[in-house]
């Protein structure tokens, strides 16, 4: 029963839920349950409030019973990545700066899923403070791939791409500021989503750059996405970037997705060198589906994606060096005093040096290099400039076509310190995500099988225009309506039995 | 442009007011160095005639009612603080001796 529980989607228990088949206790008993299982091998979770979770639960079971009317996840347990505050729950951002901090409030996501009657579960893993593409930046270890454990699940947010992938949570939440929703996703065989930038409230989410965070779902189908992402979007007083406008509903367009017509553009820039032969593999068979069911697949050209990254890597550091100033030593987190005192600003010097880890350091220092004066024009003036060619490639894109598609990432999920000395190679596993983020446009990763050549999970991203993201969903559900047909069932069945990875485990020590 | 040196490296550390170790200097000074040469790459592109876009969705500037909100008490303002009186926040001197 328990394992029944944790392998329905969020749609399929918010049902049984609604039609009392099944308690919301007992669901968030049965995902404590397997958390307690296979966390230890997998490390998603930096903090789990099993109690919480519990009472929260059986009060969502009390007001069902008393007749209230509940959304349609309610009662659903959900995990929430560490960059979320969370009143109550220790929220560290991955960063050891900020190690054992309370927040006295909620971020407005965290809010609204209560307000749904979700129940939280707890804070995932994540690269500190979102830097990273493979969770070994967080200060407390990384995450392992429940695919092969020995491989990055992606990042930042690779703990909430595997807590949903090792079924300890059937929803989690996430943030995209160069791809750590879709990235993850793309390595854990799972679903993520990037929405428009400010359709989803950063109020309380710890900043990393401002101009490209954005809050998403991060799930194991298009629907579920879909049903946390009505959830989660809307307009918020409490964040001035946040678009005040109203949405239509993404579940109901992936309840009607249909490609037929649909003109779907391959971003020419993003399909040949660099990429793996599997990812590519999998990418074109899905878009030969796709057409196969009616869709119209056009090439188009993307010139100016190629300085995407390179303009990230400026604007997002620069960003970032003033974001985390307010990590001060003086109003939460960590305090070092050097020996013999000293003054606040040595004070703040030795709480930074320790509190912050390489990644940090490094982006810190380089943000602060691009914005210093002399060199701003060239720098961080330049990278604004390709921000505008980005949006104009994109423009031009939307002109032809009702959606672009790429392979989410260049590579499947890689060995752990594969990439770690070389920062360089590391930041070019975001080559096809990060124009999404420089032009607010939403994305999303939606499986699309496993490589050949070394059997891990690949996904499927596809782009669509500001304030569209119901196209993604609808492009989304259709291929994922299609591949589930095709192999007789979800991808991350062929995933491996972590509990009997456990118990094999736990065999071996014991010898 | 992107000769960059430890004395540099020394000094953006200063003024980000990261005590950074000489060691992490040298790291840092070789990394950097390898990373503003490869984003250098704007500036083929990054011509005169192409304007800056500072934020993705065009906004225009939001205002609210001079009305007061939810606020925190000073109670949960001071509950993350490394030290507070029960009303501010404590902290070291702020000059030093040759300030």
């Amino acid at each position: 029963m328990s394992d029944e529980l944790i392998r329905l989607t969020a749609a399929e228990l918010g049902e049984k839920l609604a039609a009392g088949d099944v308690s919301s206790v007992e669901a968030t008993r049965a995902h404590l349950d397997r958390i307690a299982a296979v966390d230890g091998a997998v490390h998603a979770f930096l903090h789990v409030d099993g109690e919480r979770a519990v009472e929260t639960a059986a009060d969502i079971d009390r007001r069902r019973a008393a007749g209230e009317a509940l959304g349609p996840l309610a009662g659903v347990p959900i995990a929430i990545k560490d960059v979320l505050v969370t009143k109550g729950m220790p929220s560290t951002s991955g960063s050891r700066i900020l190690e054992g901090w309370i927040p006295p409030y909620d971020a407005t996501p965290v809010t609204k899923v209560r307000a749904a009657g979700l129940v939280p579960l707890g804070k995932t893993n994540m690269d500190e403070f979102a830097m990273g593409s493979s969770t070994e930046h967080s200060a407390y270890g990384p995450t392992h791939n429940p695919w092969d454990l020995d491989r990055i699940p992606g990042g930042s947010g690779g703990g909430s791409a595997a807590s949903v992938a090792a079924f300890e949570a059937p929803l989690a939440l996430g943030s995209d500021t160069g791809g750590s929703i879709r990235q993850p996703a793309h390595v854990t065989g799972t679903v993520g989503v990037k929405p428009t930038y400010g359709a989803v409230s950063r109020y309380g989410s710890i900043a990393l750059a401002s101009s490209l965070d954005q809050i998403g779902p991060v799930t194991r189908t298009v629907l579920d996405a879909a049903l946390l992402h009505d959830v989660i979007a809307g307009h918020d007083p409490l964040d001035s970037t946040s678009l005040n406008m109203a949405w239509p509903s993404m579940a109901e367009a992936v309840r009607r997705a249909d490609v037929s017509g649909l003109r779907i553009g391959v971003i020419t820039e993003l399909d040949g060198e660099g990429f793996q032969p599997g990812v590519r593999q999998r990418f074109h068979e899905a878009l030969e589906l796709l057409e196969r069911n009616g869709a119209e697949i056009v090439e188009v050209s993307a010139p100016h994606f190629e300085y995407s990254i390179a303009a990230y890597y400026l604007i997002l550091p620069a960003e970032a060096s003033s974001n985390l100033a307010k990590f001060d030593s003086v109003r939460f987190g960590l305090r070092v005093t050097p020996d013999g005192a000293g003054t606040v600003e040595q004070v703040m010097a030795a709480t930074r040096e320790a509190g912050f880890g390489p990644e940090v350091k490094r982006r810190i220092i380089l943000g602060t290099y691009a914005l210093s004066a002399g060199y701003y024009d060239a720098y961080y003036g330049s990278a604004q400039k390709v921000r505008t060619l980005v949006q104009r490639d994109f423009d031009a894109a939307f002109a032809k076509v009702d959606v672009l598609a790429s392979p989410t990432a260049p590579t499947t999920a890689f060995k752990f310190g594969e990439k770690l000395a070389d920062p360089v190679s590391m930041y070019l596993n975001d080559i096809a995500t990060i124009p999404a983020n420089l032009a607010g446009v939403p994305g999303i990763s939606v499986p699309t099988g496993l490589a050949p050549e070394d059997g891990l999970p690949v996904g499927i991203q596809f782009l669509a225009p500001a304030r569209e993201d119901a196209r993604l969903y609808n492009v989304g559900g259709a291929l994922e309506q299609l591949l589930v047909a095709e192999w007789g069932g979800p991808l991350l069945g062929k995933a491996p039995d972590l509990t009997a990875h456990e118990l094999f485990a736990t065999e071996e020590g014991a010898l | 442009m992107s000769e960059i040196s430890a004395e540099q490296v020394a000094h953006l550390a200063n003024l980000a007011r990261i005590a950074l170790t000489d060691e992490e200097i040298g790291h840092l000074t070789t990394e950097l160095a390898q990373i503003m040469h490869a984003v250098e790459k704007v500036s083929e592109v990054a011509t005169p005639d192409v304007p800056p876009t500072s934020h993705p969705i065009p906004m225009q500037n939001v205002y609210r009612d001079d009305v007061v909100g939810n606020t925190l008490t000073a109670e949960e303002a001071l509950s993350g603080a490394p030290e507070s009186d029960g009303s501010r926040f404590v902290v070291t001197a702020i000059l030093g001796e040759e300030q």
